[in-house]
């Protein structure tokens, strides 16, 4: 980690120092364990604060939404492929970006972590495989692959698909990975049983939004869960609304969700949202064999038209 | 002060038995989590919890609350005038609450029940609450209770403060309200003042003594809301903010809300719903004018309110009782320990003249 | 407990489009419990909540003067969904009313004292409100010089206009009418921006002069230096201000500038107070 850290330090003050960029955005160390801060570096004698290690799941993409500066930013895969879906809708211009992509090994689920953890959670050290949990007088070792996030544990897009440095060396991407296990499960239950299922998955909902506001997706100037002429959605704490809004956010994240994860992680109540959003992106992986933000060239299944669609309903 | 001693073995009795005279509300895990909820006969409050994640103002403040009916059906009389919709109302207990959360009633209090207008809804849900605190003898590491306020053993808030030594609760009987519960719950063995006194305030340094953060707030007041307003430190704050509304949602003084109607067919209702200053649409004017129009803004207002407006308003100190549910909650980890120390000890640059 | 959040349940009893753009309508309300009337005791420039059941509540100032008894008057501008809704009721609808909210202008600071009133566009209401209030034979005497510039964009979009007349045509009141411009022949009062025409017709500023100002975020800007420069103390420029409100009471906690609640501690204000509070407005 810490060749990591200084190499994303040098390439961050190099950019300063030149005037490549205006500013760099990185993380820094947080206040909690299990907890880094997103932050803008703008003077090269800051870049010292520029952090890196499996605390860091927050997407940097969610940072570049129609900002006009020129910009270093330190991207894992996932955060690379959403910057490039926000080069394709126009969220910002790959010109004004100087990428510094860091190869990715998966972040830590904190949530749980904080849950198998005895005590409160005094200190974490990670290692290259492992991390050392302190706190109330208790040591507990992991190995890291215990305590990934669950969508690091199946991510196939560890490397950053755009960048301008490298931090290290790629590392080898996983291979014969089940992502849709669970998306099967669902698919496979009866109506009421999903109905069941979804009730409770979405029942501790306090409607904070974090799950939206940390996804890079969600720039709408007025999310449709907000727009009061007309409005959508109840503002209530009633299931109904709490689902449409949880169900339509999904839908119109479909084709655009790189399953970064920032959403499960942000979540206050631990509620595990990516249920929705992957059963959507398996379904534009089997429909349109279609992965998000892997080229900047290519536009995601629903925003494209082609003459000679198969479906008769669009042609 | 009455204090009385409580076996362990026979506080289930106590609460069973206070379960036909109030309604219960205690802590209780549900999957990772401590949260208030319902008890229902047999259950008993989780003594294994550090502090719920949520704080328990909804039990006086839910989160969606009805306010009033009507019907919309011009051939009914009475169409289109709303009535008021009054909640269970029946006396209610909170029994393991913590003094934080205890004291952020009173915080509150000032906001909901003023000599111009009482906000019917929260006073008489208040005044229908008892509330057991249960002392804190290990406070979180983000816990700054004590320079915020109230402390793991402060009793402002509470009507009887449990504390826990082991295989005993020693009940400090606060208000009248308390010792009613405690003579329904049966739980009249009194101990010797001195020894409880004395156990009690060992474990309250001991508790003390492990919370190591804290907050300066001693120069809040004396700051000129506009310098601090216009202090150049809040862009740099903000930047990882992700205008969720965790923490407002989170936190034990907050109160915002917002007022909706809603029909169905011609049977409306008018509710109450939390709000948050996090939100655009928060103050967003119907001419479409925003003056909070971006999220610099509205993250100085929320610690602007807590840390200088409240205080200047009430003077009852900061609107916030260190908790540390909103840094541990969080997405993005900014700490409210961290703004309130560049508050305190802001200077603004010297204007030229 | 009194549920100060109830609103008195009113009929509409007339519906008067004011302006040539008919987006803005005078709705003349009438309580249905008599009683209600008289717990509804007033001040010209506060405010009420209008409360549509189905639709919410919207807060506007009161346009009816304290003076005028059996009917409550707003004049209503359509730009959300509960005026958009409001604009399409009729005379006999049933709505609701709650307050009277907020202070008021500081008439008791006023007694004795030259009055200059100063509006633009719809925030001309409260200031009806006050110029009703203050020429009713019983108040009159109590103040001095009366001014009242007010200005809108064309003729047709001024409010009140009959009223308008009638105070032309008295002596114990110095109307200054403009418009922004107009082609209409027969406009006799003045042309120019509110700004201007205070510069050329307001009093000079002293102890013994208040200044009521009220109007878009434009005028107000422009119409302050005039005001400076005939040297108005900032304690005399009274100001009345908008906000997006829903409890109307301090309590739902959305209207702030700083430590105060418009719709509790304001939305009057003197220039005085608002240059100690943050321009968050």
């Amino acid at each position: 980690m810490l060749t990591y850290i200084d190499k994303i330090r040098q390439i961050a003050e190099g950019f300063l120092k030149e005037g490549t960029v205006d500013m760099v955005i990185g993380f820094r160390r947080g206040t909690l364990p299990l907890m880094n801060e997103p932050c803008l570096i703008k003077r090269p004698e800051d870049v010292k604060k520029l952090v890196w290690d499996s605390n860091c799941g927050i997407n940097l993409a969610n940072y570049l939404t129609n900002r006009k500066e020129k910009i270093g930013i330190v991207a894992k895969g996932c955060d690379s492929r959403n910057i490039v879906n926000h080069i394709i809708e126009n969220k910002i211009k790959r010109e004004q970006l100087f990428i510094i992509g860091v190869p990715c090994k998966g972040m830590i689920d904190r949530h749980a972590i904080e849950a198998l953890f005895p005590s409160e959670i005094e200190e974490v050290v990670e290692d290259e495989s492992r991390i050392v949990v302190t706190g109330g007088g208790v040591e507990q070792i992991w190995s890291k692959a215990e305590v990934l996030q669950e969508n690091c544990t199946i991510c196939i897009h560890r490397n950053p698909v755009v960048y301008d440095e490298l931090v290290a060396d790629l590392v080898v991407e996983q291979k014969d990975v089940d992502r849709y296990e669970d998306i099967r499960r669902i698919e496979g239950i009866s109506p009421e049983e999903k109905r069941d299922y979804f009730n409770d998955l979405l029942s501790s909902c306090i409607r904070c939004y974090a799950c939206r506001n940390a996804c890079p997706l969600c720039y709408c100037p007025t999310c449709f869960v907000d727009a009061s002429r007309p409005q959508w959605v109840g503002k209530s704490q009633d299931p109904t609304d709490i689902e449409t809004f949880h169900f339509l956010r999904a839908f119109h994240c479909a084709g655009r969700c790189t399953d970064c994860g920032a959403c499960e992680r942000a979540c206050p109540m631990g509620i595990k949202v990516r249920v929705l959003t992957k059963k959507l992106e398996k379904d534009c992986l089997e429909l349109f064999d279609w992965e998000t933000g892997m080229d900047v060239e290519k536009r995601a299944p629903l925003r494209t038209y082609s003459p000679d669609d198969p479906d008769d309903m669009i042609r | 002060m009455k204090c009385v001693k409580i076996d362990k073995k026979l506080f289930a009795g106590g609460i069973e038995r206070l379960q036909t005279s109030y309604r219960l509300f205690g802590p209780v895990k549900d999957n990772n989590f401590h949260d208030f909820q319902a008890l229902h006969v047999g259950e008993t409050p989780d003594p294994t919890m550090l502090n719920t994640r949520l704080s328990p103002k909804s039990i006086v403040y839910p989160q969606s609350e009805l306010m009033f009916e009507y019907s919309l059906d011009d051939s009914k009389k009475d169409s289109h005038i709303l009535k008021e919709i009054v909640a269970d109302n029946s006396p209610r207990v909170v029994i393991g609450i913590r003094p934080c959360d205890a004291k952020a009633f009173l915080l509150v209090q000032h906001n909901f029940d003023t000599l111009e207008y009482k906000d019917p809804y929260w006073v008489r849900a208040y005044e229908a609450t008892t509330f057991v605190g249960l002392a804190c003898n290990t406070p979180c590491s983000t816990c700054f209770c004590t320079t915020a306020g109230s402390g793991p053993f402060h009793e402002a808030g509470s009507d009887v403060l449990l504390v826990d030594t082991g295989d005993y609760y020693v009940a400090k009987i606060i208000t009248p309200k308390g010792e009613n519960l405690f003579k329904l719950a049966g739980w009249e063995e009194e101990a010797g003042s001195d020894n409880a006194a004395g156990e009690i305030e060992n474990l309250k340094q001991a508790a003390e003594a492990r919370i190591t953060t804290r907050v300066n707030t001693d120069k809040l007041r004396e700051k000129r809301t506009t310098d601090l307003f216009d202090a150049s430190f809040w862009e740099e704050f903000a930047f990882s903010c992700i205008n969720c509304g965790t923490c407002t949602y989170v936190c034990p003084t907050c109160w915002c809300f917002d007022i909706q109607d809603e029909v169905s067919k011609t049977a409306g209702v008018r509710m109450r719903n939390w709000d948050s200053c996090m939100y655009p649409l928060f103050t967003y004017h119907g001419s479409g004018h925003n003056p909070r129009d971006n999220k610099t803004k509205r993250l100085r207002q929320r610690f602007m309110h807590k840390l200088k407006y409240y205080v200047d308003k009430y003077e009852k100190g900061i609107q916030c009782v260190g908790c540390g549910r909103c840094i541990r909650f969080c997405p993005v980890n900014i700490d409210i320990r961290k703004l309130c120390e560049a508050m305190n000890n802001f200077e603004p640059a010297q204007k030229s003249i | 407990m009194q549920n100060p959040y109830l609103p008195y349940p009113v009929r509409i009893d007339d519906i008067i489009t004011e302006t040539e753009d008919k987006n803005l309508k005078t709705f003349k309300l009438v309580f249905l419990n008599p009683a209600d009337e008289e717990n509804f005791s007033f001040q010209a420039g506060q405010f009420a909540e209008l409360s549509i059941a189905g639709k919410g509540e919207i807060p506007i100032g009161i346009a009816s003067s304290p003076t005028e008894k059996g009917f409550l008057a707003f004049t209503v501008n359509k730009v959300g969904l509960v005026t958009t809704h409001l604009h399409n009721m009729k005379v006999g609808d049933i709505m609701g009313v709650r307050g009277p909210f907020g202070n008021w202008y500081p008439w008791d600071l006023m007694e004795n004292k030259n009055v200059v009133i100063i509006g633009g566009g719809f925030a001309f209401t409260t200031l009806r409100s006050s110029i009703v209030y203050m020429l009713d034979p019983a108040n009159r005497s109590k103040f001095k010089d009366i001014h009242v510039i007010y200005g809108a964009r064309t003729p047709g979009m001024l409010l009140y206009g009959d009223e308008l007349s009638a105070w032309e045509k008295r002596d114990d009141i110095n109307m200054h009418i403009t418009v922004d411009a107009t082609d209409d022949p027969d406009w006799k009062y003045n042309i120019g921006f509110v700004p201007t025409i205070t510069d050329q017709k307001a009093p000079a500023g002293d102890e013994n002069t208040y200044a009521i100002v009220c109007g878009p975020p434009i005028m107000i800007k422009f119409t302050q230096p005039v005001l400076d420069k005939l040297q108005y103390d900032h304690d005399h420029i009274i100001m009345s201000l908008e906000m997006r409100m829903k409890c109307g009471i301090g309590i739902c906690g959305r209207c702030n500038i700083g430590k105060e609640y418009v719709c509790k501690d304001g939305p009057v204000f003197t220039l005085g107070q608002l240059n100690n509070m943050p321009k968050e407005y």
